[in-house]
C-alpha cells in the first residue's frame, strides 16, 4: 500500500497505461520532457517512455486535439492535455465537429478512441481564464463522453478506463483535488473504473446528494457532520457527466425522495439541470420535496479578487445548510 | 506550355486510365448535377476545372497504403484511388452502402475505409489537424507511408489551417497538405482572402517547402507531387502544394456564380476547360485514337446511366441508423469498455 494524491494516481494511470500499450502517446503544451506539464501530471513520462511517445506541443489548442484525432483515427491510442479547461475552447470545433462525429457519420468505419484531459475549477485566484468549469460547453454532444473523478482511486482508474475506451472521453480534473485529496492504493491493483457508471459514495436514507468535483468533498464532510444529528444522507458521485447513468440517478433520488444537486459549474445550462430533468421524469412521484440545485451564480466566470472570488464559489457551510434544510422539509 | 503527359514517366497504359478517369468524373459530374436539378438529389458541389490538377495528385500515392483526406471537390482524385462512380452515386442518392457516409454525410464528402480514406465534416480545414495525426502515427509505427490532406484556397483563412502546418514544420510529418486553388471561396475573390503573392509562400513560414503547381497540366502537377511524397516517404518532411485549378461551375448547386463572376470571366474560364487541352494531348501523343475516343465516351455514358440505376434502387438506411453507432458497443466481457 502506498499513500497517494489525486494527482499522483493520474500520473501512476499514464505510466501504467504507456507502459502496457504501445499505440499511447501523451501530449500537450509541457507536457514532454523536463517540466511534465505545468501541474506536473506527465512528470518523469517523456524520460520513460521517449519524447517521441511523450511530447510537448506548440500552443495550439485545435492541433493538439486534431493531432490526437489523427492518431485514434490511424489505430493508436492517444492522450491530448489542454493545460486548463478554459483554454480547451479553441478546439471545440475539434471535439464536437470531428471527434463526437466520427464514428456515426461513418457508420463505424472511423473513430477516435482518445482522451482529452482538462484541469478545471475555481478557487486557485486564477481569474476567469484559469478557474472555469468548462463541462457544460461539451455534455449533451451524443458520441463524446464526458467525466471526471472526484475521488483518488477514480482518478486513476477512470482514467485508465478513458484510455481503453473505444469511443473519446473528455477528462476534466478539478485543479483542487490533486493534492487535497489522498488515498491508500495498492501499486499492484488493476483499477479500472466504469465509464459510464454513477457512484453511491455513502448509503443515507433521509436525503439524496449529488454532486462532482471539489463541492462532492463538501457533500462528503457535511453528510458526516449531519449524520451526528441523526440526518442519513445518500451522496452519489455522478462521475460520468455525459452520458448520464440514468438507472443509478433515479435509484438515488427514489431512495429517499429528496433531492439536492451541487456543482461549482453556473447553474443554469449544465449537468444539474439535465439531472433535475431526469428526476422529474421518471420519479416525480416519489419525491417528498422540490429538486434543489446549488451552484455558481448566473455570472460568466470567476473574478480574480479574493472576495468575489470566494462569493462565486459554492462554500462548505452553503452545502451542509442546504442539507440540513432539505432535510427538514 | 503544358508538358507532354508521357514526360510524366507514366506508362501509356497508365495514362489511358488516368484520361478514362478525368473524362469519367467530367461526365459523372455533370450527371450529378442533372440529378439534383430534377430533384433526384439535394446537393452538388461540382469539381469540374479540377479533374487534371487532382488525377495529377492522385497518381503520385499508393491507394491503400497512404492516408488520403479529401474534400468536397475531390471526385477525380477520390475514384483513381479506387472508388467506383456507383459509390459515389450512392453517397448522393443518400443509400446506406455508399462508402463517405452510409446515407449519413451530404454528397461530397468522399470518404472510403478500404482505401484509407478518412471521413470528413463541412467545417472547412478541419481535416488539416486530423491529418497531421495520422502523419505522426506513421513516425510511430516506422512507416514510410504518407498522409495526403486537401483543401479549397478559401480555407487557408481557418486557424487550423496554420495550426496543422506549424506542427507538421515542427515534427517534420510526412504529410502533402494540398491547397486547390480555383480562387474563389464561394463567391469571396481571392483578393479578398489573403494578400500574399503566393498562398504557397505560407509553407515558408512554418519551415516547410511551399509549390506552386499548375494544376491545368497533368504532367507538371504528377512530377511535383511525385517529389513532394519522395521528400515525405523518405523522412524529410511536410510540402504545401499551392495547386492552381479552376472552378468552371457554381460553388454547389444551391449557388449562381453569374451574380459575382462576370460573363467575360466565365467565357475565359470555359475556354480554358482543362479536359480540353487533356483530350487534345493524349490524341497528339497517341494515347487514344479518335474512334476510341468516340467508344470511350459511349462505354462511360453506358455506365453512368446503369450505375445511376443502380445506385437509386439501392436502399436507404434503415431507421435504425438513426441511433446507432453513437457510442462505440459495449464490450460484453469487461461490460464497459468499447472494443477497440
Amino acid at each position: 500500500m502506498a499513500t497517494i494524491d489525486y494527482l499522483q494516481a493520474l500520473n501512476q494511470a499514464l505510466d501504467e497505461e504507456l507502459a502496457q500499450d504501445d499505440t499511447l502517446t501523451v501530449f500537450g503544451e509541457d507536457v514532454g520532457a523536463p517540466k511534465g506539464g505545468v501541474f506536473n501530471v506527465t512528470q518523469g513520462l517523456a524520460e520513460k517512455y521517449g519524447d517521441l511517445r511523450v511530447f510537448n506541443t506548440p500552443l495550439s489548442e485545435a492541433e493538439i486535439a486534431g493531432l490526437a484525432i489523427g492518431l485514434g483515427v490511424s489505430g493508436h491510442h492517444a492522450v491530448a492535455e489542454f493545460q486548463f479547461a478554459d483554454y480547451i475552447l479553441p478546439a471545440t470545433n475539434q471535439i464536437i465537429s470531428e471527434a463526437a462525429r466520427m464514428r456515426y457519420r461513418s457508420q463505424g468505419d472511423w473513430s477516435a478512441p482518445v482522451v482529452f484531459r482538462a484541469p478545471y475549477g475555481g478557487g486557485v485566484g486564477g481569474g476567469f481564464y484559469h478557474s472555469q468549469s468548462t463541462e457544460k460547453v461539451f455534455v449533451g454532444q451524443p458520441g463524446l463522453r464526458v467525466v471526471t473523478p472526484s475521488t483518488v482511486r477514480d482518478a486513476k482508474g477512470l482514467l485508465k478506463s478513458a484510455i481503453r475506451c473505444a469511443d473519446p472521453v473528455l477528462f476534466f480534473e478539478h485543479k483542487r483535488l490533486y493534492h487535497s485529496i489522498k488515498t491508500d492504493i495498492d501499486p499492484d491493483e488493476e483499477i479500472l473504473t466504469p465509464i459510464d457508471k454513477a457512484q453511491v459514495l455513502r448509503q443515507g436514507t433521509d436525503i439524496t446528494v449529488m454532486s462532482y468535483g471539489i463541492t462532492l468533498q463538501y457533500v462528503l464532510q457535511a453528510a458526516e457532520e449531519l449524520a451526528k444529528s441523526g440526518i442519513q444522507t445518500e451522496v452519489v458521485d455522478i462521475r460520468s457527466l455525459y452520458p448520464l447513468d440514468e438507472a443509478t440517478i433515479v435509484a438515488a433520488a427514489k431512495k429517499t425522495g429528496k433531492v439536492l444537486l451541487v456543482n461549482e459549474d453556473n447553474k443554469e445550462g449544465g449537468v444539474l439541470g439535465e439531472i433535475s430533468a431526469i428526476i422529474s421524469e421518471q420519479a416525480l412521484f416519489d419525491l417528498d420535496a422540490p429538486i434543489k440545485r446549488l451552484a455558481g451564480p448566473d455570472s460568466p466566470a470567476m473574478p480574480y479578487a479574493k472576495n468575489l472570488e470566494q462569493a462565486f464559489l459554492v462554500q462548505p457551510d452553503q452545502v451542509k445548510q442546504a442539507m440540513q434544510e432539505l432535510a427538514e422539509f | 506550355m503544358t508538358r507532354k503527359l508521357q514526360e510524366s514517366g507514366l506508362t501509356k497504359a497508365q495514362l489511358r486510365v488516368v484520361y478514362a478517369q478525368i473524362l469519367r468524373s467530367r461526365r459523372l459530374d455533370e450527371r450529378m448535377l442533372q440529378l439534383q436539378r430534377t430533384g433526384k438529389t439535394s446537393f452538388h458541389t461540382s469539381g469540374q476545372g479540377q479533374e487534371i490538377g487532382q488525377a495529377g495528385m492522385a497518381m503520385a500515392f499508393e491507394p491503400g497504403k497512404d492516408y488520403y483526406l479529401p474534400y468536397y471537390r475531390d471526385m477525380t482524385a477520390f475514384m483513381l484511388f479506387g472508388i467506383t462512380a456507383k459509390e459515389i452515386l450512392m453517397d448522393s442518392f443518400g443509400r446506406y452502402d455508399g462508402p463517405s457516409g452510409h446515407g449519413l454525410q451530404m454528397p461530397n464528402h468522399y470518404a472510403a475505409k478500404r482505401v484509407k480514406a478518412v471521413s470528413q465534416s463541412s467545417t472547412v480545414a478541419s481535416q488539416y489537424p486530423v491529418a497531421t495525426g495520422i502523419a505522426y502515427g506513421a513516425k510511430l509505427e516506422n512507416s514510410d507511408r504518407v498522409t495526403l490532406v486537401t483543401t479549397g484556397d478559401g480555407s487557408t483563412g481557418e486557424g487550423e489551417f496554420h495550426e496543422a502546418l506549424n506542427f507538421a514544420g515542427v515534427a517534420k510529418l510526412p504529410v502533402v497538405f494540398v491547397i486547390e486553388n480555383n480562387g474563389y471561396a464561394i463567391s469571396t475573390p481571392h483578393n479578398e482572402e489573403y494578400a500574399a503573392k503566393s498562398l504557397a509562400l505560407r509553407g515558408q513560414g512554418y519551415g516547410i517547402p511551399g509549390v506552386d503547381v499548375d494544376g491545368l497540366d497533368f504532367t507538371a502537377t504528377y512530377l511535383a507531387f511525385k517529389e513532394a511524397v519522395t521528400r515525405a516517404r523518405k523522412g524529410d518532411g511536410a510540402t504545401l502544394i499551392n495547386l492552381h485549378v479552376l472552378r468552371m461551375q457554381d460553388h454547389t448547386s444551391d449557388d449562381n456564380q453569374r451574380i459575382y463572376r462576370s460573363k467575360a470571366e466565365l467565357a475565359e474560364v470555359k475556354a480554358a476547360d482543362p479536359l480540353k487541352t487533356i483530350t487534345q494531348q493524349v490524341l497528339d501523343e497517341g494515347i487514344y485514337t479518335q474512334a476510341e475516343l468516340a467508344d470511350l465516351e459511349k462505354q462511360l455514358k453506358k455506365d453512368i446511366n446503369v450505375a445511376t440505376d443502380q445506385a437509386e434502387a439501392a436502399p436507404l438506411p434503415d431507421l435504425s441508423v438513426l441511433s446507432q453507432n453513437v457510442f462505440a458497443p459495449v464490450d460484453k466481457e469487461s461490460g464497459i469498455y468499447g472494443n477497440n
